[in-house]
């Protein structure tokens, strides 16, 4: 009697699960779909689903008109560039808030947190102008520069919680055995927190993958990323859904195919800590 | 060399004085050992030994420099760690380079000194192996090898034997002691549990609320503690302390018998205390009787022949050695 309750609240649970997991992919495969359509089938009413004529000429159109290949290349370049200094920068900053807190640490890692709940429009303003002063608009750079600033305090929280699981006493054993603090950081805690650095640096490069905001007010032509090619299809030349779709299919590819590769490795990054 | 000198030292955590100023003098090739119940600041001060804790004041020296303010990698100490601290990413071998390695000493003369030392310590088999596939006892075999390849000027130990079993304790406890008559570097031992430190030390240094209460060999501690805290702590059952009218009889407020020094009779004889018998356990060698109703110690436990035989509700008659009664005045200290 107790086994057919478990099963049942399995099914139910499974089903649920399933139901949401779709609810949310829903988006995405509308998007995939709607960029095998053509524009009239793209806008038809009632919607069509699958029954439709499959084409592919909304890619080849796409790619005649822009050129995907550099906007990867800028994407890749921001969203590793961004992802690889955060890491460089959040390594030591982690390390000393997990292995040699002060009085002020927990308020410093809260204060970092706190900079995400600001709207990013509300510092768009002085960062504009920093920008055309420093002469960064429009740079690759300068994009990089800022992303990794946005996901700094992610980065130092999530190699914060996996630092604190490693026990002191090993770093400790590494002082004794005549380690200086760049080698003891550098052979014995990176080592061991391989794992944590690699789902650390696979959110974040996903984060920066995703970013549209900054990508999109601070890039022009030059160093515009994925962001910006699927920007440049949405309205101003009038409703092309089908061809905004294929390009926002484009952009997503590589980022969905990482992910699918490395999910047990992400999901392990997201919940590392909270459960033990 | 291994020669450690503290001077008034004493360590605070904010308002918490943990050590209030220690004063100790360990020789070059002693085998010195801290006890004390849990929180008296033994391995406090082992940490500040090894420079893994500052002093708040007070200094450190280790032969005639003054090592205070520097940091652990410089001491030339080697520490083993009650978790071992292994480095769960390296093979033994890499464990055991490791500061071989920091030491930038050639690629031949690790080679040599891991060759050694595993060796000795009967490791040579799990040289490729990862920690996490070896046994307790043979993590801490590792431990012991990586401290060893340093050539340390003095060993520190911090509770090593605590997470291996009764059985394995025992093994291990001897060939530390084995590997400081071999190497015959000074080695500083911290433990909880008096019978390690009796079997290891040289010199015992008893510590209370990090006070250092007496410093001595085992036998010194034994035979003459300095206070009640010592007489209580050192000796296994612990020592009987009687308050009342029998310490009265002895001119003392407080007088310790040791279990074994009490002798137990069913017949009744001049001065002899009554009681009666409470639990017994019998180890075969020895029987550790529990005695209720003596005025002044209950229970009152004495170390009788393992073929003695008593039963619950026995009423018995102690006689302590005169010659053993250890006299403690009103502040608890000794009476010589």
């Amino acid at each position: 009697m107790a086994r057919g309750v478990t099963n049942n609240r399995k099914i139910i649970n499974t089903a649920a699960a399933w139901g949401i997991g779709l609810l949310i992919f829903f988006p995405i495969l509308w998007t995939i779909l709607t960029s095998f359509k053509t524009e009239a089938v793209a806008i038809a009413d009632p919607p069509v689903f699958l029954f439709f004529d499959w084409t592919l000429e909304n890619y080849s159109v796409v790619q005649e008109r822009s050129n995907y290949g550099r906007f990867l290349w800028n994407s890749i370049f921001i969203a590793g560039g961004s992802t690889l200094l955060g890491i460089l920068i959040a390594v030591p900053a982690a390390w000393s808030m997990a292995f040699v807190p002060s009085k002020r640490t927990k308020d410093i890692l809260l204060w970092m947190l706190s900079t995400k709940m600001l709207p990013a429009v509300g510092v768009l303003y002085p960062i504009y102008l920093l920008f055309i002063k420093f002469g960064l608009l429009d740079s690759i750079l300068g994009l990089t520069i800022v992303l990794m600033l946005i996901n700094l305090p992610i980065i130092v929280w999530m190699l914060y919680t996996y630092f604190r699981e490693i026990p002191g006493e090993i770093l400790e054993a590494a002082r004794m055995d005549g380690a200086s603090l760049k080698s003891e950081i550098l052979y014995v805690l990176t080592p061991m927190a391989v794992p944590g650095i690699a789902s650390t640096l696979l959110l974040n490069f996903i984060l920066a993958w995703n970013e549209a905001f900054w990508t999109l007010n601070l890039t022009a032509a030059k160093a515009a990323p994925l962001t910006a090619f699927i920007a440049s299809y949405s309205s101003p030349e009038g409703l092309f859904y089908a061809k905004l779709s294929a390009a926002s299919t484009m952009a997503i590819l590589p980022i969905l195919i990482l992910g699918w590769f490395s999910q047990k490795q992400l999901v392990r990054g997201l919940t590392f800590g909270a459960v033990k | 060399m291994g020669q450690i000198t503290l001077n008034k030292v004493s360590k605070s955590f904010g308002n918490t004085v943990v050590i209030p100023g220690a004063d100790l003098e360990i020789k070059d090739g002693e085998f010195i050992v801290f006890v004390g119940p849990s929180g008296c600041g033994k391995s406090t001060l082992l940490r500040m030994i090894a420079g893994l804790e500052d002093t708040t004041s007070g200094e450190i020296v280790i032969d005639s420099k003054d090592v205070s303010q520097v940091g652990p990698a410089e001491r030339g100490l080697a520490m083993v760690f009650q978790s071992y601290a292994l480095y769960p990413h390296m093979t033994v071998r890499k464990n055991i380079a490791f500061p071989m390695r920091m030491a930038k000493l050639s690629q031949q003369e690790q080679d040599k000194r891991i060759e050694a030392a595993a060796h000795s310590l009967n490791l040579t088999d799990y040289l490729d192996r990862k920690p996490g596939q070896l046994s307790g006892g043979q993590r801490q075999r590792v431990a012991i090898g990586r401290a060893i390849v340093r050539e340390p000027k003095a060993f520190l130990f911090d509770e090593p034997l605590s997470n291996l079993d009764a059985a394995l304790r025992v093994g291990m406890r001897m060939e530390i002691s084995e590997l400081h008559k071999k190497l015959n570097t000074t080695m500083v031992y911290v433990t909880h549990d008096q019978v390690e430190a009796m079997t290891m030390a040289d010199k015992i240094v008893v510590l209370q609320a990090g006070v250092i209460e007496q410093v001595g060999s085992p036998l010194d501690l034994y035979h003459t503690p300095c206070n009640k805290f010592v007489a209580g702590f050192i000796g296994s059952p612990k020592m009987n302390l009687l308050e009342g009218p029998e310490a009265k009889k002895n001119k003392a407020h407080t007088i310790g018998v040791r279990p074994e020094h009490i002798e137990v009779s069913p017949k009744a004889s001049k001065d002899a205390w009554k009681g009666t018998v409470g639990v017994t356990e019998h180890l075969g060698s020895d029987t550790f009787i529990h005695i209720h109703g003596v005025e002044g110690c209950d229970p009152m436990t004495v170390r009788a022949a393992g073929d003695v035989m008593v039963n619950h509700g026995d009423t018995v008659y102690l006689t302590p050695d005169a010659q053993q009664i250890h006299k403690f005045d009103d502040d608890g200290l000794r009476i010589p």
